[in-house]
């Protein structure tokens, strides 16, 4: 199923404000951000997990146990610092 | 009560805060108290200094969750009206960056409930800042203080305390 990934501030800095993925069926959010770190190099940086992060789904924060659906779109950020 | 005023305003354009009160009170003669929050850019922090901050957010999203931030406010608090309005872009130091207004009809619920929503907002509204200073650009880290001030509403933040290889 396709997912549309997003990164904002550090992350974004390294990957980009985001891709189109293809994730397998009965995946979470869990999953999504393995397989994006077991690609490597800047991904395995920005996304690993010595990294603290937290993930939104359809621009609602979430944990990694939620799991996908076609067509979500999943944010990766480092903890907000706003206000 | 006030439903003219936007609930939520993110962009780059400052604000005035005379002017913002006194819109969100505009018409409602029930409002008894009016509590506003300004936060303002510092020059320093963390013992470095701080020549310009970068604020960057999540469109759409951000809106989003302070508007149910703003829906939560009204069901635990005795409020009339409320109003977000956040910055992002680049801020000089003593520059303002947030303005949170409550209305109610006494002190005590206004005073509570824009605390609530500052608090809210720090650890879960989708902002970042980035500083530019003496010992280069840095992203701001999260405060555990922060964290530690929203669950006095009891609610878990879950943000600066992510356990490492925690859930996110």
């Amino acid at each position: 199923m396709k997912i549309d990934v997003r990164y904002f501030a550090s992350v974004r800095e390294a990957l980009g404000v985001g891709e189109r993925v293809e994730a397998a069926e009965g995946s979470d959010v869990a999953a999504l951000r393995d397989a994006l770190v077991a690609r490597g190099g800047l991904h395995a940086d920005a996304l690993g997990r010595g990294r603290v992060l937290r993930a939104a789904r359809n621009r609602t924060m979430c944990d990694e146990a939620t799991p996908l659906r076609e067509g979500d779109e999943i944010g990766f950020f480092p903890p907000v610092t706003g206000g | 009560m006030s439903t003219a005023v936007a609930r939520v305003s993110i962009g780059p354009a400052d604000f005035d805060v005379g002017a913002e009160l006194a819109a969100l009170r505009a018409g409602d003669a029930g409002v008894g108290a009016v509590c506003a929050f300004v936060g303002t850019v510092r020059d320093r922090n963390d013992g470095a200094s701080v020549a310009s901050l970068e604020l960057e957010h999540y469109p759409g999203m951000t809106e989003a969750s302070i508007e149910a931030m703003i829906d939560a406010a009204l069901q635990r608090f005795d409020i009339r009206a409320a109003r977000v309005v956040h910055r992002i872009g680049l801020l000089a130091p003593e520059a303002q960056i947030v303005l949170v207004a409550v209305t109610s009809a006494h002190r005590g619920q206004a005073f509570q409930a824009c605390e609530f929503l500052m608090d809210y907002l720090k650890t879960q509204a989708p902002f970042w800042k980035k500083e530019e200073g003496s010992t280069g650009a840095r992203w701001v880290d999260a405060r555990f203080a922060d964290d530690e001030a929203l669950k006095r509403w009891g609610i878990d933040a879950g943000n600066a305390g992510v356990p490492v290889g925690g859930p996110v």
